[in-house]
């Protein structure tokens, strides 16, 4: 307690270190808030004044327009309806995924921490490891898989893809999280008469809803920002959201209208973005838990 | 009688029965996981291997040919200029996420006003899809209208800063992109181990009259080593991954500049339907993915099983 103090103390003074510190910190900030600065006025220019103009500057006459754009009618080769139907493509995507995916790494989690089951250990191991794989090594033999099963290019191809790639983070995060709930708890439950499911229904998921909300956080932000298994698996009619931002930014042909593109990418960036601003410490906490890995 | 005893016998069935469900149900329970692992994980891998291994074009060929694609892989221009660029690319984005992270975990843990806020900021961009950042990337770094055109209209008529379509620095571009994009992650992750280490330490320090940066450098840095390495995992995990930025970015360009393995494999598979040889890549990729993270993961293991024996 008495070095927080004594600590405490010599910090807070003004001194030229302690404005050295201040000056490093805000210059950090400063390149760090950029970007986000520039795709803010960017988005809300008109287009003579971005070819004219200079990036850094506010806007001089302010205009919502391009957001309009964005929204419903840029285009993507011949198709303009903007990059709504990428929103609510990926909403169809990120919400089922997230929801499977928890729910099956919370049953791996719990059978693994309570079930001896034979060979379990093993599987789980290997599963560890598949976390590391390079996602280009699998994709191929996937998309023969799926197109086997006629899941490919379809919804609940892309939710089962994103089920199979999330499953080594789900299983650890739950893993670890049912480890630290006393084995007492569940011999009390099994002696009561408890079955499998019922202890992992009426007991264990009740009691999980913190590790819940870190493992949402991290499916909705992680599958709402995936590009490349969407761009495989989605199929044309099912394109999330960063594909659709990436064929109208980069394959547009003629003038590029930069202030739509930026309205397009922050659009795109807006539900992560809220999740982390709303969630704060329990994203940080999502990515230490991921952390662990292995 | 006999009935009775017809009873007894069923009864003693269903009890089996019922024995023999409790047993199987966490059998039941994995058996989606045990699936995945063996034929999504596994069973993938080897499938990628056999395919590397055949002379698979547009449609996969079920005859055996040996090292033939491997041997094609390496010499093949495009994908020796995606290896070199992989590698410049991972040594910078991994330093310089590191130390800009180290950095900014330090700052921030000298008690400074408006952490929560600096915290925020450090972090936000991580939130966002690589496609996104890497467009405003794109976006600031063009040099018709970027950062270029900006500096040039504030006198400097000059200046120069067109890296983005400059064969020969095109790949920075990317890494100032994505350590934008990830060094808050290292901060994090950081400065929660910043926060872990006890206060003793820095009372001691404080009587011996070390210097507070020599204390970062030679005595807490070394007791972050978990943090870092995790850090780096995660870090090298992205390295290899790259992808989405370049897309965005550059679409490999200028030229073959800024092509990457993971680009190279995915033009295989679909634009250019070579799949045995874009196979052959992704099993390289793995190659050097296990190379790299197997000794790291093995000290890990070493060390908890040290700890667990304790």
């Amino acid at each position: 307690m008495n070095a927080t103090v004594t600590r405490a103390r010599r910090n807070t003074r003004l001194d030229p270190a302690r404005i050295g510190i201040y000056a490093f910190l805000v210059s950090a900030a400063a390149f760090f808030l950029l970007p986000l600065y520039i795709m803010l006025v960017t988005s809300v220019k008109p287009m003579d004044e971005i070819r004219l103009g200079n990036i850094f500057a506010l806007p001089l006459s302010f205009t919502m327009e391009p957001w309009q754009t964005a929204w419903s009618s840029a285009c993507t080769g011949v198709d303009c309806e903007g990059i709504r139907g990428g929103f609510w493509n990926s909403l169809a995507i990120v919400a089922p995924s997230t929801v499977l995916s928890i729910l099956i790494g919370a049953l791996n989690g719990y059978a693994l921490s309570f079930w001896r089951a034979r060979g379990a250990g093993l599987l789980f191991g290997i599963l560890m490891m598949g976390a590391f794989i390079p996602v280009q090594v699998m994709i191929y033999p996937l998309v023969q898989i799926l197109a086997a099963l006629h899941l490919f290019s379809s919804l609940p191809g892309i939710i089962l893809i994103h089920v199979i790639f999330g499953m080594p983070v789900m299983t650890l995060l739950f893993r670890n999280y049912y480890a630290s709930i006393p084995e007492e708890l569940f011999k009390a439950a099994r002696i009561d008469g408890g079955g499998f499911f019922r202890i992992f229904l009426q007991l264990m998921l009740p009691m999980s809803t913190p590790i819940i909300i870190v493992a949402a956080i991290m499916q909705v932000t992680g599958i709402w920002n995936d590009y490349i298994l969407g761009l495989v698996f989605a199929g044309r009619e099912n394109l999330p959201m960063t594909v659709q931002l990436n064929n109208v930014i980069n394959t547009t042909t003629g003038v590029r209208l930069y202030n739509v593109n930026m309205a397009a990418t922050i659009l795109t960036s807006l539900v992560p973005l809220s999740i982390y601003l709303v969630s704060g410490r329990w994203f940080v906490r999502g990515i230490a838990a991921g952390a662990v890995k292995g | 009688m006999r009935a009775k005893l017809r009873l007894l016998r069923l009864l003693r069935l269903l009890r089996l029965l019922r024995l023999l469900r409790r047993k199987s149900m966490p059998y039941a329970a994995l058996l989606p996981m045990a699936l995945i692992v063996l034929v999504g994980y596994l069973g993938t891998v080897l499938w990628s291997l056999k395919v590397s291994m055949s002379s698979s074009r547009t449609f996969p060929a079920h005859d055996f040919v040996g090292l033939t694609q491997y041997a094609r892989l390496f010499g093949n221009e495009r994908w020796l200029q995606s290896l070199e660029n992989l590698a410049l690319y991972g040594v910078l984005f991994i330093v310089a996420c590191l130390v800009i992270g180290f950095l900014l975990a330090v700052f921030i843990d000298q008690k400074v006003a408006g952490e929560g806020v600096l915290r925020t900021v450090f972090l936000y961009p991580y939130a966002m899809s690589f496609v996104a950042t890497g467009l405003v990337w794109q976006w600031l770094l063009n040099p018709g209208n970027g950062i270029q055109q900006a500096v040039r209209l504030w006198g400097y008529a000059d200046f120069e800063f067109d890296w983005i379509v400059d064969q020969d620095k095109v790949m920075y571009t990317i890494v100032i992109a994505t350590v934008w994009q990830a060094s808050g992650l290292v901060m994090a992750i950081l400065l929660a181990g910043l926060r872990g280490i006890d206060e003793e330490i820095w009372k001691a320090a404080r009587i011996d009259g070390i210097p507070t940066w020599r204390v970062y450098l030679s005595i807490v840095l070394p007791m972050l080593g978990p943090s870092v390495g995790t850090a780096f995992v995660l870090l090298f995990t992205a390295v290899v991954k790259l992808f989405d930025s370049v897309v965005a970015m550059t679409q490999g360009g200028p030229g073959i500049a800024s092509e990457v393995p993971a680009k190279f494999i995915m033009d295989h598979l679909f634009g250019r339907a070579n799949i045995a040889l874009a196979s052959a890549g992704s099993i390289m990729l793995l190659l050097t993915v296990t190379i790299l993270v197997a000794p790291f993961m093995y000290a890990r293991s070493r060390a908890a099983h040290r700890k667990a024996s304790q």
